[in-house]
């Protein structure tokens, strides 16, 4: 290891600093690209469009003869099957954050946790592929009426998706709880589920709902597992046996389909991903702002 | 009767998380009773066909490969970078407080904006085409923040006393970092590294939003050919009705997972040798 002499290295180490915040600047780069990208083709589509009609209409139909360019159905499906996904996953993944927070010796946690790891780790094409081969089929069996494609197995599958992910960061929450807290409610004579629910958990609220929001968000912008097994039928229901298409599934196919530059189809995807990411934006800042009152608490 | 409830609780909950585990156990089981057949040497190495018995992965496999390794490639020096001048330099800036909010919510942007991103900025306004760099680029878009992140985490965990001690043999900044703090961090930044792009290798949205096709029949040759990738082979199997075709996905799946499987057992190994060397 040779050191260099102070006086070349000075306009050197200068030279490094800067080269370093060039790639710490390349995210907000990428922030920029996101927003321009996705503003430029919504603004075009808009031309064509009225807003109105596009955030309020009832029908979705860009490549029929006479296209209509309402994106409710397409909000509907995505409403509809992330909905399920928290059914799913906001009680599963809860309990699960309680049993290994508060319950499970250490040694089973060490072996738990990196199991659920693997769950959040497994690629969505995969679980697609499992929503609708697997599950839906095993639905079947209970519910007559099932259609091959539909909204229940793919939010089914989605919950499982994105438990480990409510797990994780909830548990996170309640190990940040002071121990003092518990104690004192141990020695009031509470069991450690009274304890858990009564103190823990809302000790721990705003870090569990940062958690929450972020699942949502993520259920928000999944996009295999629906493009696979939830149907390519932007329809205005709650009803979750029939097929349904959600924005990210819409995406996906019309960039399937070979819909060249400038044309009003082309555009629709940008237009219903502006609306993607917008939604997706607010959930993850009221994540992170209650993440960091929490810490604020707790801190 | 309190303790009863307590411990109906508790057997409730771990009934929960065993739930979820076995739903693990049952996704594993369905892919390999549904794929296992189809794995044998000639489905590993055969192009794509009509003909689904004929069919194989080899330019989806090695389209994967290549394509993570040109990710590796763009994102590993910026995001190990980035994070440098984060955790060692800019860290009382506000400019460097804005960039740290920026990346935590980049993190979070669903992987199919991205996609997006790269059919606007890479496909049509570089002018890349569908080519294995435009793929790579909107790849590295996507895994940048977590490698940040990982990094980060790595960078703060090596001692200041280490830092202090170059600083007090008159190293500069850089001296410091290049030579004492990277070494001591670098196991740490290769498990980051690895985990981020073993998400990168299933990621199927974004590829398909720039238009990676779902039939290429040759392996990719150069950063400018078209290319397919697994997750996108598989994807187009599923969509088949024929169960033949199905056989394929299940048997692709299996490759894929296994693929993972390596690259996660490679992360973990070295986090483990690492902790051994602290302690």
């Amino acid at each position: 290891m040779t050191l260099r002499p102070r006086a070349r290295s000075r306009g050197f180490e200068a030279l490094i600093e800067w080269a370093l915040f060039i790639c710490a600047l390349l995210s907000i780069g990428t922030t920029a690209g996101i927003i321009l990208v996705l503003a430029i083709e919504t603004v075009a589509f808009l031309r064509e469009v009225s807003i109105v009609a596009f955030l309020f209409g009832t029908e979705w139909t860009p490549l029929f003869a006479t296209p209509r360019f309402g994106v409710l159905p397409l909000v509907a499906g995505t409403t509809l099957v992330s909905v399920i996904a928290m059914l799913v996953a906001l009680p599963m993944g809860l309990l699960s954050a309680i049993y290994l927070s508060e319950y499970a010796p250490p040694r089973l946690r060490r072996v738990i946790k990196p199991v659920l790891e693997i769950l959040a780790g497994v690629p969505t094409v995969v679980y697609g592929y499992f929503a609708l081969l697997f599950v839906t089929p095993l639905l079947q069996r209970f519910i007559p009426g099932l259609a091959g494609f539909n909204a229940l197995g793919p939010g089914i599958v989605m919950g499982i998706m994105i438990l480990p992910l409510v797990s994780s960061l909830s548990e996170d929450a309640m190990q940040a709880v002071p121990r003092g807290l518990r104690e004192g409610s141990y020695a009031l004579g509470a069991t450690r589920m009274q304890t858990s629910i009564r103190v823990v958990v809302p000790a721990a609220f705003s870090g569990i709902t940062a958690a929450c929001i972020l699942a949502a968000s993520r259920a928000i912008g999944e996009t295999m597992i629906v493009a696979i097994a939830a149907g390519q039928q932007p329809r205005l229901t709650w009803n979750p046996l029939v097929p349904i298409e959600t924005m990210t599934a819409y995406i996906v196919q019309v960039s399937l389909g070979d819909t060249p530059q400038g044309t009003i189809e082309y555009r629709t995807i940008f237009a219903v991903g502006m609306l993607l990411f917008l939604g997706t934006f607010l959930l993850n800042l009221a994540s992170a702002w209650l993440r960091e009152r929490f810490r604020e608490e707790y801190g | 009767m309190r303790l009863f409830v307590d411990r109906a609780f508790q057997v409730v909950a771990l009934a929960v998380l065993c739930l979820a585990l076995m739903a693990l156990g049952a996704l594993i089981l369905d892919v390999w009773q549904d794929g296992a057949r189809r794995l044998t040497w000639d489905f590993l190495s055969g192009f794509p066909s009509r003909r689904p018995e004929n069919a194989g992965i080899w330019h989806a496999l090695s389209g994967s490969i290549f394509v993570i390794l040109v990710t590796a490639a763009l994102a590993v020096p910026v995001g190990v970078a980035a994070a440098i001048y984060l955790e060692e330099y800019g860290t009382r800036s506000l400019m460097a407080k804005l960039i740290e909010i920026n990346i935590a919510n980049l993190a979070a942007v669903p992987s199919i904006i991205y996609g997006l991103l790269g059919l606007g900025l890479f496909v049509r306004g570089l002018a890349m085409g569908r080519s294995v760099l435009a793929g790579a680029s909107t790849l590295a878009l996507l895994v940048l923040p977590v490698i940040i992140l990982a990094t980060r985490e790595a960078l703060r965990a090596v001692p200041p006393s280490i830092r202090e001690a170059s600083y007090a043999l008159g190293a500069t900044k850089w001296q410091t970092v290049w030579h004492q703090v990277i070494p001591v961090a670098l196991p740490g930044i290769l498990t980051g590294t690895i985990l981020a792009l073993s998400r990168a290798i299933g990621e199927t949205a974004p590829l398909i939003t720039i238009g990676a096709l779902t039939f290429v029949a040759f392996a990719p040759d150069s950063i400018w050919s078209p290319f397919t990738v697994l997750p996108i082979q598989i994807f187009n199997w599923v969509s088949r009705p024929q169960p033949a075709f199905r056989a394929n996905a299940a048997a692709a799946i299996l490759v894929l997972l296994a693929l993972l499987l390596t690259m996660n057992a490679a992360a973990i190994w070295l986090r483990d040798r690492y902790q051994k060397k602290l302690t």
